[in-house]
């Protein structure tokens, strides 16, 4: 019996070895472990040993049949690999060949910048307001400390509906719209397009943008704005940037400052870019002016704050190195799509 | 305004530094320098020298060659080819291995000057160069002693040998400043040096005035009265008699020079002097043309015609401020003199005056007279009356110390509110307070004596000068302080208080959305003007009465193309993709997030509405059903889950009139959409098709959500049921879509239309469209009957709209 179960198993394993594909290893598979199969047979044929043998024989049958039944397992993984491997051989593709793009579209850089002075100060905790664009001469001008003869108002070259209407020439009169609403403490800044009667040209536009920041609570301090707006320009413009503060005149905040940054190409070192002077100036700023926030209704001997206004598309042609600001408004494909 | 560095140190006389060092540290202290031009950077090595003999040179006619004495033991040999000089003229010469700024022609001078090196000219030795003010890099106009043509010849008394960039005055800077607004004591010279003093700590030393005058009275010359004291708040006037028109003194001339004013002669440039020294204009009347004896400072007549010493005719009007004679006007006040009381050569006796006018009247009289002038400039900002006198009494010595004039005793002076210095308290707790700081109050107090601010240490006020007229409140003291301690020194710390929440508002978060799905559309970001012209309501083919024409007028203008705000987006997108269709770019699709202004009323009394418009815009690769899509998407971006309906039936001018819907959604008309109208194309120089949408936000933003509920994932199978009809090419797809929608029930899943034909199989007026209508219920398998049931509800709707089920 032993020397039948050893050959069945020898006769299994070379035929095993012998199959060069699956449907062979089947054949085999039948031919020993089928119904039919030499195996079954020897199983059946047990019947005729006697009871004392059996455990003994059938264990040695058991034994011989997962021998079998593990090379042939093996054997066919091994096969199917192999088949496998000589699929994927046949699947080789040239990945160098150009990609299959969606075609997105682009974000205007203004936008982009805007967005990233957004996330800026939205994490500093401000909230994002908005104003109307056509603006009453009071909330433009006279509510921010410029009356009626004041230089200033000339000067920035103000586009008129009638005398009591204006287009926006800054930002600014959102300021004044959040205060008068009187829910202290304020920290806010309200970006959007302004007009100014200049005419078009490499640096000048009739018409673009600002962002204007406000903060308003107890104990505001200057110190409080130099560190607020530090921290804006090396968030914005790079850790390794420094800031210098400028003494300047703007009628709604007293004292105020104007910002300059190190060049961020060469580091403050002076270059084409900084013009040689190694700092570029990129906003102005200052303490609320008394006088702002008592017409707006608000206490100058509790509350105090700061107030900073700066240009999108400066902000956007510095950081992108955009070298005229017709640019922004042509809308050239060619333009929109490096952003 | 401009300063020379030299002039700053002339009241400063202890400041020693370079024009980098005073660049730097008066921008920090608030006194913004812009930039400088140092006048000796490309002079090296040039000396006074005397010329000893002159020869001719024995190979050229034009050329002479000069024995110069430089100072050295042995004279220079130079070659020249100018003919002005002689023997025993004192010369500027450049020795070999110097340097000139530019060539004797006075074109562009060149960045890093030109280099001057011994040679031979046409055989003979030259060792240097004889020098023509041009090749210093100044001009004629402000060195009026130099020749037409030549060499510049110094003076006699000018030593041999001597550094001749000095003797000309040219080793200094030129700064150029950016004075605010604000800062009106600072448009002069004496203003600016008492800043430069106090940022430097040095001794401010201004000139010390004082006026010889004659023994006789001026009021027996001349007599003023001031009608309009409201636009002339101090008119100080003097006479001068004996005068003698001369060249002014050179020191003043190379100052004036510096300052970029041309010297004329000694009155003039008198006037000039004071003006940049004071910041204080004043005019000068030939007193024999002054009729009556009289000055009357006096609002014009209408419509009067005034000839102003320019030579122009410039027309009155009564608000315009006149200076007049007991006959007529002899001037326009604060901006030109007339050309009736000119002081000539011939002069023998002037009125002097030294006003101070209302700046607001000013800028706007120059402006109505169309004449802006140094005068005007300085006026517009508002001056002090208290200048007036001192700078006249500074004209009137200078016109005695230069022999120009007598002055005749005494000063008329009409000053009927004299205006004196505010106070303000010291509160140097509040002062720290704004800034952040901890400054002692004295040392507060110290800031304040280096520039003239008085302190009362009784009441603790501090005592703000007449000329400070911006200094009124704590908050301006505080920026005084904050100026001479240093921005730089003040803290840098972060707001401490109550925290807010940064946050963006939901009409942002909208436009957000707007924005991303118009990219992942492939719409490029455009940003156009709010302002267009009338004449794109033209281009856009509107109806002469239609709405869109009422829009927001710009009474000052740019220029007709921006005179009105846009009652709608589409001229912006349109110009937008001509831009690019001229320019050869393909495909292009463009979005634009933008306000139209509609006006409440005609003529505009309210602020207008303004409605921000999301505005896609598209040639090339795509149609119709691209642009649908983006649509759809953003929908539901926004939270729609509604059928969205797009009617045909209003015919818009500028659309294809069979190409082009309203998209209704929630009941409501939150836009439209089509392709462009081809005559709209050609107004736009575009020769392909336009599509475009313009959907309005604000109602977008009324029903837009995003919170998302989640519904289950299905667990029970689908049934398809597909339908193939015959209709009128009449119906639309929409309304079959309608149908379904209303009829399928509670099962409905969703439909797909797959087919939809037109041709040779079907006949004339007739389509044929299939849709794939899908069934589906949440809690079980549907049996044939439920379908059954809805299907057979939407047929016999359909039927009853005359479609007919293909067999």
């Amino acid at each position: 019996m032993k020397e039948m179960l050893q050959k069945i198993k020898d006769d299994a394993f070379r035929q095993i070895e012998e199959s060069d594909a699956l449907e062979k290893l089947n054949e085999v598979r039948v031919s020993f472990l089928g119904k039919k199969g030499e195996l079954t047979a020897v199983l059946k044929s047990m019947k005729d040993i006697p009871a004392e043998e059996k455990p003994m024989v059938g264990q040695m049958v058991n034994d011989t049949r997962q021998a079998i039944e593990v090379l042939l397992e093996e054997t066919k993984k091994k096969m199917e690999k192999a088949v496998l491997d000589a699929k994927l051989k046949n699947e080789v593709i040239d990945v160098t060949l150009p990609a299959n793009k969606s075609n997105l579209g682009h974000r205007h850089p203004n936008t982009i910048a805007l967005e990233e002075v957004e996330r800026i100060f939205v994490g500093m905790g401000y909230e994002v307001v908005e104003g109307p664009e056509v603006e009453y001469d009071y909330y433009n001008f006279e509510a921010l400390n410029i009356p009626a003869n004041h230089p200033a108002k000339d000067e920035q070259d103000t586009f008129y509906i009638n005398s009591n209407m204006v287009l926006r020439t800054a930002t600014s009169p959102v300021q004044v719209r959040v205060m008068e609403k009187g829910q202290l403490p304020i920290r806010m800044i309200a970006p959007g397009r302004v007009f100014r009667a200049d005419e078009v040209d490499a640096t000048h536009s009739p018409s673009f943008h600002q962002i204007e920041g406000l903060v308003i609570d107890k104990n505001i301090t200057f110190a409080d704005l130099k560190g607020t707006l530090a921290e804006f320009a090396k968030q914005l413009f790079g850790a390794e940037t420094k800031v210098k503060f400028r003494p300047h005149y703007f009628p709604f905040t007293e004292p105020s400052a104007e910002l300059d940054v190190s060049c961020y190409k060469c580091g403050g070192k002076g270059c084409r870019f900084c013009k040689g002077e190694g700092w570029i100036e990129i906003l102005g700023c200052g303490m609320v002016h008394p006088n702002v926030l008592r017409m707006s209704g608000i206490d100058p001997d509790v509350y105090t704050g700061f107030a900073f206004g700066m240009g999108l598309e400066r902000i956007a042609l510095l950081k992108y190195e955009i070298d005229d600001m017709r640019l922004l408004y042509e809308n050239d494909y060619r333009f929109l799509k490096q952003f | 305004m401009n300063t020379s560095l030299s002039w700053i140190k002339a009241y400063v006389p202890e400041l020693d530094v370079t024009a980098q060092e005073y660049t730097d540290a008066m921008t920090l202290s608030g006194t913004k320098v812009e930039g400088y031009e140092i006048l000796d950077k490309n002079l090296k090595n040039i000396v006074v020298g005397q010329i000893k003999t002159i020869e001719r040179h024995p190979d050229a006619d034009k050329l002479i060659v000069c024995q110069v004495d430089v100072g050295s033991t042995e004279p220079t040999q130079i070659v020249t080819g100018a003919s002005n000089v002689k023997a025993g003229d004192k010369v500027p010469v450049v020795l070999d291995g110097g340097k000139v700024a530019g060539g004797h022609d006075g074109g562009a001078l060149p960045e890093n000057g030109i280099k001057i090196k011994k040679g031979k000219l046409r055989g003979i030795e030259s060792n240097g160069m004889m020098c023509a003010i041009e090749e210093l890099g100044s001009t004629k106009e402000f060195y009026s002693n130099a020749p037409e043509d030549g060499i510049y010849i110094f003076e006699d008394d000018v030593t041999v040998g001597s550094n001749a960039i000095e003797v000309l005055g040219l080793n200094d800077a030129v700064i150029e400043y950016e004075v605010t607004s604000n800062r009106v004591d600072c448009f002069s010279v004496l203003g600016i040096a008492r800043e430069a003093a106090a940022t430097f700590n040095k001794k401010f030393i201004p000139p010390v005035v004082e006026v010889k005058e004659n023994n006789e009275d001026v009021n027996d010359y001349i007599k003023v009265s001031v009608k309009d004291c409201d636009l002339c708040k101090r008119y100080c006037a003097r006479v001068v008699k004996d005068i003698k028109i001369a060249p002014s003194p050179e020191w003043m001339q190379r100052r004036l020079a510096k300052q970029g004013i041309r010297p004329i002669n000694n009155i003039v440039d008198i006037t000039n002097y004071v003006m940049e020294e004071y910041g204080q204009p004043m005019h000068a009347y030939d007193l024999d043309t002054i009729e009556g004896k009289e000055i009357i400072v006096r609002r014009g007549n209408n419509k009067e015609k005034f000839i102003t010493l320019d030579g122009q005719e410039r027309v009155i009007d009564d608000t315009i401020l006149m200076i007049c004679d007991s006959s007529k006007p002899v001037g326009i006040a604060g901006i030109m003199g007339g050309e009736n009381s000119m002081i000539t050569d011939d002069i023998t006796s002037m009125l002097f005056e030294a006003a101070c006018f209302d700046g607001t009247n000013i800028r706007r009289s120059s402006k109505k007279v169309g004449l802006r002038t140094d005068a005007s400039t300085k006026f517009e900002k508002g001056l002090d009356p208290n200048t007036a006198k001192q700078a006249i009494d500074r004209a009137c010595q200078l016109i005695v110390e230069l022999g120009a004039g007598e002055v005749v005793g005494g000063m008329v002076d009409i000053y009927e509110n004299e205006r004196v210095g505010k106070k303000v308290v010291l509160n140097s707790g509040r002062i720290n307070q704004i800034l952040g700081t901890d400054i002692d109050e004295a040392a507060m107090v110290e800031y304040f004596k280096k520039i003239e601010l008085g302190y009362d240490e009784s009441t603790k006020e501090v005592i703000i000068p007449s000329w400070r007229q911006d200094v009124s409140t704590i908050a301006d003291l505080a920026e005084e302080v904050a100026r001479f301690y240093g921005y730089d020194n003040i803290p840098t710390t972060l707001p401490t208080g109550e925290a807010t929440t940064g946050k963006i508002s939901f009409k942002m978060r909208v436009e957000e959305a707007a924005r991303n799905i118009a990219e992942f559309c492939g719409f490029s970001q455009a940003m156009t003007y709010a302002f267009e012209g009338p004449k794109v309501f033209d281009k856009l083919l509107l109806p002469t009465d239609s709405i869109l024409r009422n829009a927001v007028v710009i009474s000052n203008p740019l220029g007709e193309d921006f005179s009105i705000m846009r009652t709608s987006s589409l001229n912006g997108m349109l110009t937008a993709l001509s831009t690019n269709y001229n320019r050869r770019n393909k495909d292009v699709r463009l979005y634009e997030l933008g306000n139209i202004y509609i006006p409440k009323q005609i003529p505009v009394t309210e602020l207008p509405e303004e409605r921000m418009q999301f505005t896609l815009g598209m040639y090339g690769d795509g149609d119709f059903f691209t642009m649908k899509g983006v649509v759809e998407e953003f929908l539901q971006k926004i939270g729609n889950k509604n059928k969205i309906k797009y009617d045909p039936s209003d015919k818009k001018s500028f659309l294809h009139p069979g190409r082009q819907a309203d998209i209704f959604c929630e009941e409501k008309c939150i836009g439209y959409m089509g392709e462009v109208h081809p005559a709209v194309g050609d107004n736009y120089n575009i020769k392909e098709r336009l599509y475009i949408v313009v959907i309005d936000m604000p109602q977008i933003v009324e029903f837009a959500t995003f919170d998302r509920k989640y519904e289950g994932i299905a667990k029970f199978p689908s049934v398809t049921r597909d339908i193939s009809m015959v209709m009128s090419n009449q119906i639309l797809v929409g309304q079959i879509e309608e149908i379904i929608e209303k009829k399928g029930g509670s099962i409905l899943e969703s439909y797909n239309l797959f087919d939809i034909y037109e041709g040779t199989q079907i006949k004339e007026g007739y389509k044929s469209v299939a849709y794939s209508i899908i069934f589906r219920a949440k809690d079980r398998t549907l049996e044939d009957t439920d379908v059954n049931a809805s299907m057979n509800k939407i047929l016999k709707e359909l039927n009853n709209l005359g479609i007919e089920l293909r067999q």
